[in-house]
């Protein structure tokens, strides 16, 4: 029964992807193109004979109705085209070497930040109100609030200029070129998980079923591993959906601060240079990853806790 | 208590934070003390470096900015695709490490007398990459491909001057009528719709480099990837990673291969300069691209042997827009504006890296040609202030009724703080009420070029070829980046004028002439022309400065530090 709700639950959901989707691509293919001056208008400006030939290239001299039709059918195929800035790459390339990069580094980051804010959030709400608890949270608020535009100059600073420990900046898929970007995404994160950890597990401390557990004697490490620590993490859990697929899909500041060649930058580039093709393709992208991860979470949620069961909204 | 605490951790992080990476006063030594220096550079008799003081790796690692958007030489634009592509590719002519123009794939060439024929002698022993011959039927095919409509080139607009071109763009005439013609296997003619003192620096440009007909033909819009780019410059491309770097390899099949020392080139892209110095700093980079405009004071103390300043082709000012009040018909005001901008104090305390203050629109270092300087030039500051009141007040302003102007400009450290050192000296030497308007780079280009609500705008030109026709025929009637809606006859008779005289001379005069009937008119206010400002390691040797900036690896070589020399003499 559980299991069919589950199936169920998730068909519908990937189904409602499509409308989703189409609702996004239509908004950002106008958007785009309303945003004023066009891919290929710079200072330099263009003789009309070059820029005729170039719009006829890339399809931009059609009607705009005609140009959504022909991209949509275009993405039907799963061919974004070919980028108007990157002229010998496709977007296609562009995403499918620049994603793993960010993945790879906003994954990590992610497990380092869960295993890290769920610890140290516990570790204070154990100790609720001591010097401890004050310090580990008064950090943690540093970590939010310093961006990491000011955090990443300084690591490198320390750690590869003065020190010679790692280096500056670049990417070669070596752990050395990953420990800085890692760390840098993963401390706000780190504290936010850990202010967050803290709240809850505060709140579940106070419940009758901890009181019962400790009652029976149970050991206190025991009462937060098997009885807290699965509903105190929830709001935790859906904090990661949207907050993975923001690290996963690149951020702009740590790609240029270490020179990563991550997916952020391509988006920021993209929509700056009025790289339609690369702005749209990007666009989309990241809403498959969006919806597809707080579908997860849904998942999560369920299996985390015993109050929302699939079947039961039926 | 408790947001007491925080704000106070808070306060000291930023704090420590704005004395570590603000001007970077502190060292902490790490690195900076073990700076290794090059030996002394001995040069043999025929001018190369002597082998003994060479470094045994001759690899280097170039910053180059962005990204290059393609390596196909007939579609890149941009500055960071031209410096890969001048050492992937040899045109008909080259460039010296001086900047000067020397035969490239071409031994010679004859101008015929009304100076619209170029005859070329093609080398003949030259070869591409993959030992195919090369001969002018590849420069035929790769300068027809250029400017082919279907090949869709932006850059194809340099090759204008040739006779025919702009029918061929618009597809009027098919490719094979533009003005280029086969006389033998190794001698080819182009013929100009004018004469064009400048055509042989055009062709040292990508957009007229050749390319193997079989490779673009066998993979198309893919020829220009690693492993199926050919080409007949002093290095081949060995690899390319997008946004990581591109990795070129000596070319053994180079006309001059013997003269190239280097053995690798890796150019990185560097699109965030404060890291592009981090980076140098930590020994990962050669050669920046640039750096960071409010560094310069700190670079100056600690990296005076690195730091490279020289000037570039390029000026900057500021337009006005005639079309519109309060400055149509106003040349007084426009003049009281002019000069009451102390240029001085902008390059030494605003922009701070050695600009040079000016005040006309023609760089100097221009192949010959003396930019047109006024009178106002040699005042004293006082003076330019007190004729400057004069004026403001016979345009009909004064302390009661002070004029409101906006200065509009694209998002930009270095374009906000020169307007607010603008806006800032109108205020005080007139009661100018300035307000400063940024917008993104697009919105603000459109703005400009719509001319109905700029008044004064950001404005500044660097130059892609070396003559001041350059910069002078943006200003000319209709001109599509005229956004200054500048409409003068006289001053579009004289650019006519320079497009048919064939007498340098006299050609030059005529650009004079053009410069100072703009200058007269009012139309910009110059403030300075550009400079080119990097870190170069002290051991990369054999580039000169250039006003192109222009350096190919080639030219370049990496001395031995004095510890390896020293553990050389005593093992």
């Amino acid at each position: 029964m559980k299991q069919a709700g589950v199936l169920r639950h998730a068909a519908v959901r990937l189904l409602g992807l499509i409308p989703t989707l189409l609702v996004l691509i239509t908004i950002a293919f106008f958007l785009i193109r309303i945003a004023p001056g066009g891919p290929f208008d710079g200072e330099k400006i263009l003789p009309p004979e070059i820029r005729a030939n170039l719009d006829a290239n890339y399809h931009l001299d059609e009607p705009l109705l005609q140009q959504y039709f022909r991209y949509l059918g275009q993405i039907v195929t799963g061919d974004f085209g070919p980028s108007f800035q990157y002229k010998d790459w496709t977007v296609n390339e562009l995403i499918a070497r620049g994603f793993p990069v960010s993945a790879t580094i906003g994954g990590l980051a992610m497990v380092l930040a869960f295993v890290l804010g769920t610890l140290i959030g516990t570790f204070a709400a154990l100790r609720q109100n001591s010097a401890i608890d004050y310090s580990m949270m008064g950090v943690a608020m540093l970590g939010i609030s310093i961006p990491n535009f000011v955090v990443a100059p300084l690591l490198i600073l320390g750690t590869a200029v003065y020190a010679g420990w790692l280096p500056a900046g670049g990417w070669d898929w070596s752990w050395q070129r990953m420990v800085l970007p890692v760390v840098t995404l993963a401390l706000p994160v780190v504290a936010y998980i850990a202010r967050l950890t803290r709240g809850s597990m505060i709140e579940v401390l106070h419940s009758n079923y901890i009181r019962t557990a400790r009652a029976k004697g149970l050991p206190e490490w025991q009462v937060i591993r098997r009885h807290a620590f699965k509903p105190a993490i929830l709001p935790v859990i859906s904090y990661m959906g949207p907050a993975t697929a923001a690290l996963i899909t690149g951020s702009v500041v740590i790609e240029r601060i270490y020179s990563i060649p991550g997916l952020g930058s391509y988006f920021v580039q993209g929509a700056l240079n009025r790289d339609y093709t690369l702005v749209m393709g990007v666009v989309i992208f990241y809403g498959i990853v969006i919806i597809v991860l707080n579908f997860i979470v849904d998942l999560l949620y369920a299996w985390l806790n015993p109050r929302i069961r699939f079947d039961e909204a039926q | 208590m408790n947001s007491l605490f925080f704000r106070s951790c808070l306060l000291l992080c930023c704090l420590s934070a704005l004395s570590g990476c603000g001007d970077g006063q502190n060292d902490f030594g790490g690195s900076l003390g073990k700076r290794s220096q090059p030996v002394e550079l001995v040069l043999l008799e025929d001018g190369r470096p002597a082998p003994e003081v060479l470094a045994e790796d001759q690899v280097v690692y170039r910053g180059n900015g962005e990204e290059p958007e393609t390596l196909d030489p007939h579609l890149a634009q941009g500055v960071p695709a031209a410096s890969i592509l001048r050492d992937l590719f040899e045109g008909l002519t080259a460039e010296s490490a001086a900047g000067d123009l020397v035969p490239g794939a071409a031994l010679r060439w004859n101008i015929s007398r009304d100076a619209r024929t170029y005859t070329f002698y093609l080398r003949r022993d030259l070869v591409w990459s993959n030992g195919d011959p090369l001969t002018v039927d590849d420069f035929v095919f790769s300068l027809q491909r250029a400017i082919n409509p279907v090949t869709a080139s932006s850059a194809a607009r340099t090759l204008l001057p040739i006779l025919n071109a702009r029918e061929v763009l618009a597809g009027e005439l098919p490719v094979e009528d533009l003005g280029i013609s086969l006389l033998d296997e190794f001698t080819m003619q182009i013929t100009l719709t004018g004469p064009t003192p400048y055509f042989l620096g055009l062709l040292a440009s990508p957009v007229a480099f050749p390319v193997h007909r079989g490779n673009v033909e066998e993979f198309g819009d893919q020829f220009s990837k690693p492993g199926n780019l050919v080409s007949n410059g002093a290095f081949v491309l060995s690899k390319w990673t997008p946004r990581v770097s591109i990795e070129l390899e000596r070319n053994p099949r180079y006309r001059d291969a013997d003269a190239t020392l280097v053995e690798k080139v890796f150019y990185l892209p560097t699109e965030d300069r404060a890291t592009e110095v981090k980076q140098f700093r930590a020994g990962e980079l050669d050669w920046t691209n640039e750096v960071p405009n409010n560094q310069f004071k700190w670079l100056q103390t600690h990296y005076a042997d690195e730091l490279v300043i020289s000037p570039w082709m390029g000026s900057y000012f500021l337009g006005f827009n005639l079309t519109q009040e309060p400055f149509i018909d106003n040349p007084s005001l426009r003049m009281a504006l002019i000069l009451s901008i102390d240029r001085q104090i902008i390059t030494e305390k605003v922009t701070q890296f050695g600009e040079m203050p000016s005040f006309a629109l023609v760089p100097p270092g221009i192949d010959g040609y003396v930019p047109f300087s006024p009178e106002y030039a040699d005042w004293a500051q006082e003076e330019r202030d007190h004729e400057a009141r004069r004026l403001y007040e016979q345009a009909g302003y004064s302390e009661e009724n002070p004029l409101r102007v906006e200065i509009r400009y694209n998002t930009s450290d270095n374009h906000k703080k020169i307007a607010l050192a603008v806006a800032s000296m109108w205020k005080q030497t007139l009661g100018v009420n300035a307000t400063l308007v940024n917008e993104e780079f697009r919105v603000f280009m459109q703005n400009r070029e719509q001319k109905v609500i700029t008044q004064i705008f950001r404005a500044g030109w660097i130059s892609d070829y070396n003559d001041p026709y350059s910069f002078l025929e943006m200003f000319r009637t209709g001109h599509g980046r005229n956004d200054y809606g500048y409409a003068n006859s006289t001053f579009d008779a004289l650019l006519d004028e320079v497009g048919t005289e064939r007498v340098r001379a006299r050609r030059e005069r005529l650009m004079f002439e053009a410069e100072r009937m703009l200058m007269s008119d009012h139309v910009i206010i110059p403030i300075y022309t550009y400079v080119t400002k990097r870190l170069v390691n002290p051991h990369l040797r054999g580039w000169q400065n250039n006003v192109m900036d222009h350096h190919p690896t080639r030219n370049m070589f990496k001395l031995k530090s004095r510890e390896a020399m020293s553990t050389e003499n005593n093992p």
